[in-house]
């Protein structure tokens, strides 16, 4: 009679524990998976970091002999990538807030590296990169998403716009001081740095395509050589085949 | 200005820890029938002869009837076709003022050595079978409702439960969806099977906390000790089976003897009979609320009650997780509209697509993990249904279709119960 009522109550703990043991398994996958996605975050961080050295490097060199070299082709284009990596995994992953903190911090140093290497090859070449920093408060931001679609198309439609995601809540050093420089006059969570000058609340795609008005036109100018290109090269196919 | 951020972040953890929680809780009871299975899979019995009996003990089945003309024929008719000395067999037909042609069908099997027919006015399924009850002379008493028909060696393998275990006082078979033909029928058949599965796990540990309309068979005693139907709001057959834990009386589950039953043609008619068997068990539940949780009654009081609860508040839950997580998606693209028109909400959905943005939450794989156990079910259920391994074909469409309607009969009977609104047959 004792064994029998000792039986259900092994049953119940063997069942718990396979079920725990289960929990385990799948919070294991969770971390493998995770561990994965933030190794692919750091390859792709580590990538910008050597593009960002070989481009400073470039940069010093560029500096002693003229301006001939294309210089789309020494900025990272792995920056957006990367941003979007981050975004994915805060929301997709069971990365761990101290993890996705550093990955950001990383991230921040990456773009302000980039952005003070994009904006001195600019000056010194006369590029027609045009410079957007955001510069948000996620916890305390209405218009935040909002912004950050309407930056994200610009920056798919222009490929010339250089833009900058900063999350005012790192604490880091190099970012205290970006926001020191680049602070409102009035008390705001979000604001816009556009080419240096600084804009509160929400601006839509027209509003900067107003304040950038060469975005449209090399938009224009591109596309005119382009079809320059085209006809260019459907002349020399013709000569070709005559 | 409102802190959004923190705000949403905190629902969302809330909502973790309770998702977390219940699915561990749900993942216990799936994970408890599979321990069951692997512990007394050989105890499930499976005969595909025909069985003859030492002695064949007399049985009365009752079949309460109301406005079923288009079915009470077929169901007399299989009855009939039992493979069970006619000597021993009786029917007992009760029209509960039925107002269609059953009087007439009745009429047919007047004079019938095997069939008494009773008529009263209409007071209920529970008043109906306790008419026939106080008629019946037999040691053993089935009921069986009277759009459902018996495969022809149903009783004979429930009565061997009760010669070769005395202490066995009811026996309930396996209900079988009857002849599917509509998609909503067809995907009934998928539940059906697990179903058959659950409730045949929680027979072997003494769990079972209903005896289905579909031909349970009852020692005429277990009447005479703890009395007969009540309406129970609607749903005797629960009732009756939580009174006869409560009184510490042994149902077992025959997986062998099938029934078939007619199954709601259409999401209307499953919804009105679902909310009336859910609307039922929860107040069944808050009636014998002092077995839940009570170890004296063993799986009953631990796990069949409180996993009952679980599943309710589970399904519910989910189903407002992905209601939110629906209504999220629709507000971010409205947003993404309002702010960067068609084309811009085009170019970002396409690069969305990666490999890298699947969610890998550990939540993710307690849910397919989750999912892979009820699959399995299904396959067992089917297997002890028809003795064959396979995967149903309208598996898949069960828990889309199930994940989707059950959450509203579910809402609406707790709504039932807490403004003291009952339920109807049809």
């Amino acid at each position: 009679m004792e064994k029998k009522d000792k039986q259900p109550f092994i049953k119940y703990l063997v069942v718990f524990i396979i079920t725990l043991f289960i929990f385990v398994i799948a919070s294991y996958l969770a971390d493998f998976f995770t561990n994965k996605k933030i190794g692919e975050i750091k390859t792709v961080q580590d990538k910008i970091f050597i593009d960002l050295l070989s481009s400073e490097t470039q940069f010093s060199l560029l500096q002693e002999i003229p301006c001939n070299t294309d210089s789309d082709s020494i900025v990272s284009p792995e920056m957006n990538e990367l941003s979007q990596k981050l975004a994915s995994s805060e929301h997709n992953s069971s990365i761990s807030d101290e993890e996705l903190t550093n990955l950001k911090k990383y991230y921040t140093i990456l773009e302000i590296k980039d952005y003070l290497l994009t904006k001195r090859i600019s000056e010194r070449c006369s590029t027609k990169n045009e410079f957007i920093l955001y510069f948000y408060d996620k916890n305390d931001c209405a218009d935040c998403v909002k912004q950050d679609y309407i930056l994200d198309d610009l920056r798919n439609k222009y490929p010339q716009l250089r833009v900058y995601l900063f999350d005012t809540e790192l604490d880091l050093s190099a970012l205290r001081s970006m926001v020191s420089i680049y602070k409102p006059e009035k008390d705001a969570t979000s604001w816009l740095v556009i080419n240096g000058k600084v804009y509160t609340g929400l601006k839509s795609i027209e509003d900067i395509e107003k304040i950038l008005p060469g975005l449209k036109a090399s938009l224009k100018t591109n596309t005119t050589t382009d079809a320059k290109k085209g006809a260019k090269t459907t002349e020399q196919s013709s000569v070709k085949t005559n | 200005m409102a802190n959004y951020g923190i705000i949403i972040t905190q629902m969302e953890s809330f909502s973790s820890i309770i998702f977390y929680i219940t699915s561990f809780l749900l993942m216990y009871v799936q994970v408890f029938f599979m321990v069951t299975f692997l512990e007394k899979r050989r105890e499930i019995k499976k005969r595909e002869d025909v069985i003859e009996l030492d002695s064949y003990p007399s049985i009365t089945v009752i079949v309460p009837c109301w406005n079923e003309e288009k079915t009470i024929d077929k169901t007399v008719k299989s009855l009939l076709g039992v493979n069970y000395p006619k000597d021993k067999f009786f029917i007992t037909l009760v029209n509960d003022g039925s107002t269609d042609g059953t009087k007439q069908v009745f009429s047919k099997y007047e004079g019938h050595p095997q069939i008494k027919l009773f008529h009263q006015e209409n007071s209920g399924k529970h008043v109906a079978l306790n008419l026939g009850l106080e008629n019946a002379t037999t040691p053993f008493i089935a009921c069986l409702d009277a759009d459902s028909y018996v495969h022809p060696q149903s009783v004979t393998r429930m009565m061997t439960y009760f010669i070769s275990d005395p202490s066995v006082m009811a026996v309930a078979p396996v209900a079988i969806v009857d002849a599917p033909k509509t998609l909503i029928q067809k995907i009934q058949l998928v539940e059906y099977n697990m179903s058959a599965f659950t409730k045949q796990m929680l027979a072997l540990v003494s769990g079972m906390h209903v005896t289905p309309g579909t031909l349970p068979i009852y020692r005429k005693e277990v009447f005479d000790l703890i009395g007969g139907f009540r309406k129970a709001y609607n749903t005797e057959d629960g009732e009756i089976a939580l009174r006869m834990h409560k009184n510490h009386l042994k149902i077992a589950y025959c997986a062998d003897a099938y029934v078939y039953t007619t199954a709601p043609a259409s999401v209307p008619k499953l919804y009105k009979q679902r909310l009336r068997w859910m609307y039922g068990f929860i107040n069944n539940v808050i009636d014998y609320r002092t077995m839940l949780f009570n170890p004296k009654f063993g799986v009953l009081g631990l796990l069949s009650l409180p996993s009952g609860l679980i599943a309710i508040f589970g399904i519910i839950f989910l189903f407002f997780k992905i209601i939110a997580n629906i209504f999220n998606f629709i507000y971010e693209k409205a947003v993404q509209y309002s702010v960067v028109g068609s084309e811009g909400l085009v170019s970002r959905f396409t690069y969305s697509f990666d490999v890298f943005n699947i969610n890998t939450k550990a939540i993710v794989f307690i849910v397919i993990i989750m999912y892979i156990f009820s699959v399995v079910s299904i396959i067992l259920g089917t297997r002890i249904v028809s003795l064959k391994t396979k995967f149903p074909l309208y598996t898949i469409p069960f828990m889309i279709i199930y994940s989707i309607i059950a959450p509203f009969w579910m809402l609406k009977a707790i709504y039932n119960v807490a403004t003291s609104q009952s339920t109807t047959w049809r």
